[in-house]
């Protein structure tokens, strides 16, 4: 009899892995900004498209006077941070499961993390460098605030 | 069940559903939010640019189509919560069924809020 049995209630040690918790914390963040996400959302479609005359309410002095205040500018810079990066992650986990060749899932991942950072530093110089009375613009075209 | 070489993962049934619609709708979403950066980015450029781009989305097919983008948001939002409901929610898992059903359930009462106010204003015209 040479066969060693290990001796019972050892104490067991996870075996030390060299992965991070990269996807965990993903998959965290994707509960904790959709639930923020719902909400902003849902406000930002009820201001744009419920209250008023809806779309047709919408143009430039409507936008000019929104983000003439903190609040929507912070609203809408959250919005666009939390959704980008939502979006992104959701992408990413398609491209992997569908994409099986290395090249295919590289050049696409390559792609989709362009498009997240043009549309977060876009969005975010327009959010923060936006002038809502342009010199030079047609009165009519601009908030009510601008002839003060 | 069909007899697909090597056979298959997919289940179907609300479980598989509610998974397919929520990957589809968040693309779809993800999509739109490119675009809608970038149309609203114009407001950078001049009043005259971003009108006229904003003109077009008050046309009948633009506003059909946020009806659906709202449809996709929607749905993909109250499926974001039962998902979360599976997951943390002790009973989650077992209640994954009915929690669809009462998804789908608030989702037609929200575009039964939403759409007939959206109808008037895209095709009544507001201006």
């Amino acid at each position: 009899m040479s066969t060693q049995i290990e001796t019972p209630r050892s104490p067991y040690t996870r075996r030390k892995t060299t992965r991070s918790n990269y996807e965990l914390y993903g998959w965290i963040f994707m509960r904790a900004s959709g639930v923020l996400l719902l909400v902003l959302i849902f406000g930002h479609l009820f201001v744009n498209l419920m209250t008023g005359h809806g779309v047709h309410s919408i143009d430039f002095a409507f936008v000019g006077g929104k983000w003439s205040t903190p609040f929507w500018q912070v609203w809408d810079l959250l919005m666009l941070w939390l959704a980008m990066f939502h979006g992104t992650n959701g992408v990413r986990t398609i491209i992997n499961d569908y994409a099986s060749k290395d090249g295919t899932r590289i050049v696409l991942k390559g792609l989709l993390y362009l498009a997240f950072a043009v549309i977060v530093v876009l969005g975010t110089l327009v959010i923060f460098t936006f002038n809502p009375c342009p010199p030079g613009s047609p009165a009519d075209l601009l908030p009510s605030f601008c002839a003060a | 069940m069909p007899d697909a070489p090597g056979g298959t993962l997919y289940r179907g049934r609300e479980g598989m559903w509610s998974w397919v619609a929520h990957r589809v709708t968040g693309v779809l979403i993800f999509f739109f939010l490119l675009v809608h950066v970038l149309d609203t980015s114009l407001v950078r450029v001049s009043p005259e640019a971003y009108n006229a781009i904003i003109g077009t989305y008050r046309n009948w097919v633009m506003g059909l189509g946020e009806a659906g983008l709202v449809a996709a948001v929607v749905f993909h939002a109250f499926n974001g919560v039962r998902i979360i409901l599976v997951d943390f929610w002790a009973k989650g898992a077992k209640y994954q069924k009915v929690m669809l059903y009462v998804v789908l359930g608030l989702f037609v009462v929200t575009m039964a809020g939403f759409l007939p106010r959206h109808l008037m204003n895209v095709f009544g015209g507001g201006h």
